[in-house]
């Protein structure tokens, strides 16, 4: 017999004690672990959304007095004069060091034609990754599937009087209008967009490109460091980072992490709260065994121990239990709200941080309770009968 | 030589207008191996006095001396030491810990002492067998009766051997049967060199003892040899 078996024993048979007093601390590790992976899961699907969601860098060709503008930068009179950028480049994008980084890659060609008497400028892209890039767009009708189709902008339709199904005669060539965006509000509702070989074709570059676009993923990246990686590979690019769509991200993922680790604070508070109160009832409910030991010969240390024994069993078993339930939350959570497959992240400093925190939260809540057990008087406890 | 003395021991309760006097200037010896019934009603303070005479409670005045060491100079941690190694203790209604067994309950006192585990069986057996429960030593309290309880709660306090034993009314919730059978087996602790002091209103009860010393109002009336001594 040594003071852990009659903490151990105390356990095993208050079975029913220990199951509200597990639970109790199980409810606040587990909402905290809950909260937390639930953030940093959404924190980092979020980062990839918003990272897909339109450009953060910007290749245009190093060429003086371009004055096109695209995107809020200048990108030049994407006219007939400026030098491109060679296809061959882009396969260069791929091989920088943060290449993992690196999402999407949209190549442009621009080129200006008239029709109807009007001038327009058409745009040459792959439609598959300026279709992810640009998540907003909706289209009447369909996107492009052959090079003999285009996607008029809104405005371009409209001015052009291109309607849907409707032809268009492009230097020389007759393209099918398959689609028509709803205005966007941006300079896309003037473009008129054909597929990148096409307008390579009619425009007369083939293997180049006027300008690329990137979505690189930049959570825990940082974004000059890419910047200055394209600069090295496609020296006949300028590589700009589009430094306000950076930073605003950037200050919405912050935001969101504050405001999670506010709550996940205030849960824990609550959480240490019941502790607190379930050992001091507890630790008031056993007066008279107090009094016992202490009659018989324990000293204060003796009772502590016993008592913050119990408090480490019961918070490694509700640590333990508290992220297991914690992650099973977060799972519904995830599945509840993603409409595709819940993207989970088991965490192993998550799993050690939850059992630590739990159990010093449970010592933390016992001390007093046990300090004032140990400093009973033994007939004062014994009176309590 | 006196074993036990209480000099001039007053206690008092409470505070202000509402300060009561439990027990007031008493003094009383009690010599190695005496057997000692403190009898009295209920609220005459005689509990009260066992619990100064056992070092659970500080006297509010006075001094409690046990082979001449003034108990309540020690203090809280040696005070401790002190009644584990000195004083069993029998308290009113068994005050067994409901989640230990009979041999964890009789093992309780040595949980703090550096008896090797096997010892500390050995002992808690032998106690159990001296009380006639050792085929009962896995069992848990609510599982035997109250007079086995009581015997249980006898064999926890004599399982380190301490040299004096403090009773409170240990027989309050036996049968007259069970509760000549834990007389009978305080006679015999006593006779095996224990020194006991029993607080017990039944006055048969008393007589078991060598002295009967009673206490009301919270002071010592009379010592008395007791009529006759039980066998």
């Amino acid at each position: 017999m040594k003071l852990h078996n009659i903490a151990i024993n105390n356990l095993r048979r208050r079975k029913a004690k220990v199951c509200f007093l597990v639970i109790g601390l199980l409810v606040g590790v587990a909402a905290v672990v809950a909260l937390l992976t639930t953030t940093q899961s959404m924190t980092e699907d979020m980062a990839h959304k918003m990272d897909e969601f339109g450009a953060n860098i910007l290749i245009t060709p190093r060429t003086e007095g371009l004055a096109l503008n695209y995107g809020g930068l200048d990108l030049g009179g994407l006219s007939f004069d400026q030098k491109e950028i060679s296809q061959e480049d882009l396969s260069k994008i791929k091989t920088i060091e943060n290449a993992a980084n690196i999402r999407l890659v949209s190549a442009k060609v621009f080129g200006v034609f008239e029709t109807q008497g009007h001038k327009a400028l058409a745009v040459g892209v792959d439609f598959t990754s300026e279709l992810a890039l640009k998540k907003w767009w909706k289209i009447n009708g369909s996107a492009p599937k052959s090079d003999s189709e285009i996607l008029m902008g809104h405005d371009a339709s409209e001015r052009l009087k291109a309607g849907l199904g409707s032809k268009l005669d492009i230097k020389d060539y007759e393209f099918t209008v398959s689609g028509i965006l709803e205005p966007t509000g941006s300079q896309d509702d003037s473009l008129v967009f054909m597929s990148l070989p096409g307008s390579q074709e009619i425009f007369n570059k083939k293997g180049k490109i006027s300008m690329v676009e990137i979505a690189a993923l930049c959570k825990n990246c940082p974004i000059s460091e890419i910047v200055r990686q394209l600069s090295e590979k496609i020296p006949t690019g300028k590589v700009t980072a589009v430094q306000q769509v950076v930073e605003g991200r950037m200050d919405t993922l912050h935001s969101f992490k504050r405001l999670s680790l506010g709550i996940s604070g205030l849960v824990l508070f609550v959480g240490a709260m019941v502790v607190f109160v379930t050992m001091m009832g507890s630790v008031n409910e056993r007066t008279r065994e107090i009094g016992i030991f202490s009659a018989i010969g324990f000293r204060s240390s003796h009772i502590m121990k016993i008592i913050l024994l119990e408090a480490f069993l019961v918070s490694l078993s509700a640590g333990v239990l508290g992220y297991l339930v914690g992650i099973g939350v977060t799972y519904g959570i995830l599945n509840a709200l993603s409409e595709h497959a819940p993207h989970l992240t088991l965490d192993y400093t998550m799993a050690v941080g939850s059992v630590f925190l739990a159990i010093l939260i449970g010592l933390l809540a016992s001390f007093y309770p046990a300090r004032a057990a140990a400093a009973m008087d033994p007939s004062e406890a014994l009176r309590t009968l | 030589m006196n074993y036990i003395e209480a000099i001039n021991v007053r206690k008092e309760f409470g505070e202000g207008d509402a300060k009561v006097a439990a027990v007031s200037s008493i003094d009383l010896s009690i010599r190695q191996g005496e057997f000692i019934s403190i009898m009295g009603e209920s609220g005459s303070g005689k509990s009260t006095l066992l619990s100064m005479l056992g070092g659970l409670l500080s006297p509010t005045q006075g001094f409690i001396k046990i082979e001449d060491i003034d108990i309540y100079s020690l203090k809280r941690n040696k005070l401790a030491d002190f009644r584990r190694e000195f004083m069993g203790f029998i308290f009113q209604s068994f005050q067994l810990v409901p989640y230990l067994n009979v041999i964890e309950n009789v093992q309780l006192p040595l949980a703090v002492t550096h008896h090797t585990e096997k010892e500390k069986k050995r002992l808690a057996l032998s106690a159990l067998e001296r009380i006639g429960l050792k085929d009962k030593a896995l069992r848990l309290p609510n599982q035997i009766s109250g007079g086995e309880q009581e015997r249980v709660a006898i064999a926890r306090a004599v399982v380190n051997e301490p040299p004096i034993l403090f009773a409170d009314e240990p027989t309050g919730n036996l049968d007259s049967r069970n509760s000549e059978e834990v007389m009978k087996l305080l006679m015999k602790l006593n006779s095996e060199g224990q020194t006991i002091v029993m607080v017990t209103h039944s006055r048969t009860n008393a007589e078991f003892a060598h002295r009967i010393t009673e206490v009301a109002d919270g002071k010592l009336k009379h010592s008395e040899a007791p009529i006759r001594l039980a066998v």
